[in-house]
């Protein structure tokens, strides 16, 4: 099953290397949802004993949750405000792109650094859970509109959800129950933001929201 | 012996000329054309060849060496790289950068060329190959690199011998990375769609074929048989790739080569049929896409 | 008990949303604060209840510590938000620095979320699994959210923004830092990893110090954010300048702790396991350094309420350096934390009657508050005394604790920054607070007369300091020195 994870890990690096050179909305929340499908998969080829049943619960639970739910409410949002397409990066594009390598080379020689205590399904994981989690840091901090950046707090979370696997038999399962619940009421408490703040000032670019600064008061 | 090696210049030159003709005619089987016939790019050379040629008098010898140098460099780069699982009559280690280095050589001539004649819209045309350049060249060497690190060889005779599905085996990815790389490459260098469109002639959205226009007679005929060659050069790049193993019987391994290529040739019209050409701004996204892909494949034979 | 306090408050906000009256839900938040209160004081009085080694909840010294100054100073608030209510009724309204035009949000919800931010708050306090804590930070940051939003206007908007995003960011950052923390403690059989704080502790021998090492750093930048260390403070004097008076009281006062708290948990691990040098080190790091720019945004700072706020920051360095030194230094940041809540919270509440008469936030347009403000201009003044370390108040005692321990051990370099800061902060503060509360009245003011509802808390408060400053009773020094021996920590 080794190579089946390898090109899911694969294909999540290669979302997150798309996520930082899309151009438009749409595309980037379509990733998204891509990568809450990718994650829902991973549970059922990385368990490795007789676990399959919370395997299957936290797999579907994260599919639909990423993959499905939390794209319709960012696509209701993005429909009812009528956001503009373009994403509006504070960083090019292509300069994005190959900062992300960069990025990909550290979090690789990082995580190989990192000696795992027990066997795991794949020496991938930590490396791509390392680099899933700067992908979304770097959307919060490059992207101006409010709607980028609650896509980089759910790229953060998928970093969180796939590091969080290597643990499934060590942490009780209350705890990511608890986990996934906080989760998805900080996505939904910064929807109803996105909307408040679209009415304040008539768009949800964050780089407006400036007033509060030293400089300025 | 590698007499094999040795005549692949020569079935390059002699071949590559179908290759054009293969994509033209693709193209126009999915407008529902009539279209040029299979052979039309050996009646337009022969013919080139044949006329005489006008220079400008602000031209120097540079622009009459720009073509012949390219087509030469072309040759020369067949020396060195395999005809898919034949191996090439030269082959030492590091080849693969004097590749990359020759290939620079033909643009570099290419794009002097263009400069010497004076005028600002082949100036221009330079200006935006070589801006493709720069993104180009990395995913060409990385992706090189990469497949030596894969392979463990470290020439290219050498890296292409090996590569079968047993080889692929765990590193599917890799291959599918790679093999995507190299295909923008390919459409890149060529000037193809969704790089450059090589039938427009609208001065302000053409690339390469802006750089040529006051080239005629045999220079025209030698720049459009460069450009055969260089199908068939960046063509067997990723046909090499992709060929599933090696009969072991060179004649067979040849045939299989050069099917390759024209595979590779209607895929390419197949992609310039369905694709409109990209903005151009957006053209180096796509180039540092292939040198991510590159570098992803590189960084994945580390572990 | 500890059941009993988490679902009160719980089970107060649902009523309180169900009750239509607003003198109902006051008396609902207070009679619950008070009820709250009442049950915390019990468990401090009472001798500490035995528990499972592995128990998810319970109340330890530490824990028990905290509570108290959360139950404590949410009483003292929640006396207050009935006259601000008032105030601040539902309908347009114009804010009087920027002039814009805004409502307030349904005073319902605003009751119910600060009830259940005193829930989680208590959860916080009471969760001996790091996990839990982890669970209950988070909630914190998405009960106040909607607090710090209760004036419908784009200012506050936008801090909210940044508070909900700052923060949920480093609390994910927080929860790698559990991960890894699970790595660090499991060795190399998988279902052995654990996040219970004493079981951590306990197995100090096991501990992988690479891993442990990792999880420190990123438990200290996740908590480190919530808590207001600089570089991560960004969000901090925002949200305390546009929220509400009283929210911002319960923020600096004790909010901060729970995140703090946070961070002495994963300190004392690291200090058990031998790596105390490390993760005291980088706590004094971002201690000092916090204290020092603090200090800088004090000087010249024109915005009363922002002022606050970075002296807020600027104590959370003072704890973090106290943590960081350890021994004494810990029972030190212990004490300090409880007199700069008590101090904080009297200041912000002086500051929401400030707000009501003077109506800006701006320093420069505010003079003559001890004629304006009988009450509220002396505690003001007084106040500074107590924020600014002066010696009969019980901030004093803690910070001299902790910058002695600082000159005894081997960082006297630390000891002579934070020196170096308190100052700067001691001059920038003077500047602002004695420009405010003296000189002549503004002509357009009368004195006015001061509610008791709102200006007895904030006496309390301060007086509660005082008293800390010349005496400490010796039930609390028993309740302190047995958390900061918890906590790895010595008593002076």
């Amino acid at each position: 099953m080794t190579s089946g994870i390898d090109s899911l890990l694969i294909l999540l690096i290669l979302l997150n290397l798309i996520l930082l050179g899309a151009s438009r909305l749409h595309n980037a929340v379509r990733m998204v949802a891509a990568q809450g499908f990718v994650l829902g998969a991973l549970p059922l080829l990385m368990q490795s004993s007789g676990a399959w049943k919370a395997a299957l619960l936290l797999g579907i639970g994260s599919a639909l949750l990423k993959g499905i739910v939390f794209p319709a409410l960012l696509f209701r949002a993005m429909r009812e405000i009528q956001v503009r397409r373009e994403i509006e990066p504070l960083v090019g594009y292509a300069s994005s792109l190959l900062i992300g390598v960069g990025g990909l080379v550290v979090c690789m020689v990082w995580g190989a650094r990192l000696p795992f205590p027990w066997p795991v399904p794949s020496s991938l994981v930590v490396p791509v859970g390392l680099f899933t989690a700067w992908t979304g840091l770097f959307l919060i901090m490059a992207r101006r509109k409010a709607i980028t950046q609650v896509l980089g707090f759910i790229v953060l979370e998928n970093s969180i959800f796939l590091l969080g696997l290597l643990l499934t038999d060590a942490m009780p399962l209350l705890v990511e129950l608890g986990v996934l619940l906080d989760i998805f009421v900080a996505v939904f408490v910064m929807g109803i933001m996105v909307f408040h703040i679209n009415r304040e000032f008539d768009h949800i670019n964050v780089d407006q929201l400036s007033a509060l600064r030293e400089d300025a008061s | 012996m590698r007499l094999a090696g040795w005549l692949h210049p020569i079935l390059a030159l002699l071949l590559s000329p179908l290759l054009p003709g293969v994509i033209n005619r693709v193209k126009a089987f999915f407008a529902g054309r009539q279209g040029p016939p299979l052979l039309q790019p050996y009646y337009d050379l022969i013919k080139l060849l044949q006329k005489g040629a006008v220079y400008s008098g602000t031209t120097t010898w540079v622009f009459r060496a720009g073509p012949v140098v390219n087509l030469a460099v072309l040759s020369l780069v067949l020396l060195i790289l395999p005809l898919g699982r034949v191996p090439s009559a030269v082959a030492f280690p590091g080849d693969l950068i004097l590749l990359a280095y020759l290939l620079v050589l033909g643009r570099f001539f290419t794009v002097l060329a263009a400069l010497d004649t004076g005028s600002s819209f082949e100036g221009m045309g330079a200006s935006r190959e070589l801006q493709f350049a720069v993104f180009a060249e990395p995913a060409l060497l990385v992706g090189l690199g990469a497949l030596a690190r894969w392979t463990n060889a470290s020439s290219l005779s050498g890296m292409f011998a090996d590569l079968s599905p047993a080889f692929w085996g765990d590193s599917l990815p890799l291959l599918v990375l790679l093999a995507s790389a190299f295909l923008v490459l390919y459409l890149t260098e060529n000037c193809r769609i969704p790089v450059d469109d090589p039938t427009t002639h609208l001065e302000l959205t053409m690339i390469h074929e802006v750089m040529v226009l006051d080239h005629g007679a045999v220079d025209f005929g030698f720049i459009q048989w460069a450009a055969a060659m260089k199908l068939w050069v960046l063509g067997i790049l990723l046909v090499g790739l992709v060929l599933p193993g090696a009969s072991g019987w060179r004649g067979l391994d040849a045939l299989a080569g050069v099917v390759g290529l024209l595979g590779v040739a209607v895929l390419t019209g197949v992609i310039e049929s369905i694709m409109a050409r990209l903005r151009l701004l957006r053209v180096p996204q796509l180039l540092v896409g292939a040198s991510v892909a590159s570098a992803l494949a590189l960084l994945l034979t580390f572990r | 008990m500890i059941r009993l306090l988490i679902l009160l408050p719980i089970v107060a906000a649902v009523a309180t949303l169900l009750t239509p009256s607003p003198k109902g839900r006051r008396r609902l938040l207070v009679g619950t604060a008070g009820l709250h209160l009442l049950l915390t004081a019990g468990a401090w009085l009472m001798p500490l209840p035995t528990f499972a080694a592995d128990a998810w909840l319970g109340l330890d010294h530490a824990g028990r510590f905290f509570l108290g100054i959360s139950s404590c100073l949410f009483f003292a608030v929640a006396i207050t938000v009935g006259p601000y209510l008032e105030q601040n009724r539902t309908g347009r309204q114009r804010e009087a620095d920027t002039g814009s035009i805004f409502v307030n949000a349904s005073p319902a919800v605003f009751c119910a979320c600060l009830l259940g931010f005193l829930a989680t708050m208590t959860l916080v306090a009471a969760s001996r699994h790091l996990g839990v804590l982890w669970v209950a930070i988070e909630a914190t940051t998405l009960v106040t959210a909607p607090l710090i939003y209760f004036h419908r206007q784009p200012r506050s908007l936008e801090a909210t923004w940044k508070y909900l995003l700052v923060c949920s960011v480093g609390i994910a950052l927080a929860l790698i830092g559990n991960f890894l923390l699970v790595v660090a403690s499991a060795a190399d059989d998988i279902t052995a990893g654990s996040l219970v704080v004493s079981d951590l502790v306990a197995r100090r021998a096991l501990m992988q110090g690479p891993w442990l090492k990792a999880a420190f750093v990123f438990l200290l930048v996740g908590y480190g954010t919530k808590m207001g260390l600089v570089p991560m403070h960004t969000w901090l004097p925002d949200a305390h300048s546009e929220a509400p008076s009283p929210v911002s009281a319960l923020l600096s006062g004790a909010l901060l702790n729970c995140a703090f708290l946070g961070i002495l948990r994963a300190h004392s691990i690291c200090v058990a396991a031998g790596l105390g040098d490390f993760s005291g080190g980088i706590l004094i790091f971002f201690g000092v350094l916090s204290m020092l720019i603090a200090a800088a945004f004090i000087v010249g700072q024109t915005d009363f309420k922002r002022l606050l706020a970075y002296s807020s920051i600027e104590h959370m360095g003072l704890l973090a350096l106290g943590a960081g030194l350890g021994g004494a230094a810990t029972y030190g940041a212990l004490l300090h934390a409880l007199n700069h809540s008590l101090v904080k919270a009297a200041l912000f509440l002086c500051a929401s009657s400030f707000l009501a008469v003077y109506r800006t936030k701006l320093i420069p347009r505010i003079h003559g508050a001890i004629r304006v403000l009988p009450v509220s201009g002396w505690l003001w003044l007084f106040g500074f005394l107590a924020i600014a370390g002066s010696p009969p108040f019980g901030t004093f005692v803690g910070e001299f604790i902790i910058l002695r321990t600082a000159f005894v051990g081997n960082h006297v370099w630390a000891g002579c920054l934070a020196l170096l800061a308190l100052t700067i902060a001691f001059i920038g503060l003077a500047r602002a607070f004695i420009s405010m509360a003296l000189g002549p009245a503004p002509a357009n003011l009368k004195p006015v007369r001061e509610e008791p509802q709102q200006f007895w808390p904030p006496l309390a408060l301060l007086s509660l300091a005082l008293l800390l400053g010349l005496w400490i009773p010796a039930r609390l020094h028993g309740v302190l020195a047995a958390a900061a021996t918890l906590l790895k920590g010595g008593v002076p």
